[in-house]
């Protein structure tokens, strides 16, 4: 699956960085809480959550995420999208609440990746 | 003895937009001098995770890497109120970060465990109402 894959299965309009959109995507991670991302995201995974401040692309930027996909039509103001095309990861947004985006894309066969422990 | 490459950051405690700076221009610095990518991984998490703490609990600090032949250091000194209760900061899911923080998605008690999770050695020197120096090793 890649990003663009995801753009359509949730409806959803890309932000920023375009020409990133074909990247391959193995997993996916819901969280609101940035620790959590830092301390369970896995590999080549996208991050959906529902939080909206420029320390979402830090944490992106830190693990590797694929692309941030912002759930309820939330949308990052033009300082966020500045700094996510300096940091290459792609912003997109979905109508679609936390719940409902987490389980079309599961549907589809993407996991959340192995537990820990 | 070969020589170690060393950097140092002021971390501004004042505006929490900017807070992961450091730790962006550390991960940009190993990419280019080709370290590997779980390493580079490591790093920026535990990093990141300090410089945070840095920026919510103590105002800022002074973040000093050190690279080696063996080895990157990572040194963050603050001069915040330092730490009551190392062992029950080191438990996954006890944290003291306000609700404003929360709010901003971190303060779920995972830093300093994914801090130690993420590094080879972690040690931590903390002085009530000094503040707190927390160094970190991660092997080459």
């Amino acid at each position: 699956m890649t990003v663009n894959d995801v753009i359509k299965l949730l409806d959803a309009t890309a932000l920023t960085c375009e020409d990133k959109l074909d990247r391959e995507v193995m997993s996916a991670c819901g969280s609101d809480m940035m620790s959590d991302v830092l301390a369970f995201a896995k590999c080549k995974c996208v991050l959906l959550t529902g939080l909206c401040n420029p320390q979402v692309i830090r944490t992106a930027e830190m693990m590797d995420i694929v692309c941030i996909i912002f759930v309820r039509g939330k949308r990052p103001d033009p300082a966020m999208m500045e700094l996510s095309e300096e940091m290459e990861i792609p912003l997109i947004a979905t109508p679609h609440r936390m719940f409902s985006a987490c389980g079309i894309l599961y549907e589809t066969g993407l996991r959340g990746g192995e537990m820990d422990g | 003895m070969a020589d170690i490459l060393e950097f140092t950051y002021e971390v501004s405690g004042e505006d929490f937009t900017r807070a992961g700076e450091a730790s962006s221009d550390v991960k940009r610095k190993l990419k280019k001098l080709g370290v590997s990518p779980d390493v580079i991984r490591r790093v920026s998490i535990a990093l990141y995770e300090g410089e945070i703490n840095m920026v919510i609990h103590a105002h800022g600090g002074k973040i000093t890497i050190q690279i080696s032949e063996d080895k990157i250091t990572m040194i963050l000194d603050d001069r915040g109120p330092g730490i009551p209760d190392i062992a029950k900061a080191m438990t996954a899911g006890y944290s003291t970060a306000p609700d404003n923080v929360r709010n901003l998605g971190f303060g779920a008690g995972m830093g300093l465990p994914n801090m130690k999770k993420n590094t080879d050695k972690i040690d931590i020197e903390t002085k009530l109402g000094v503040g707190t120096k927390v160094l970190m090793e991660i092997k080459l």
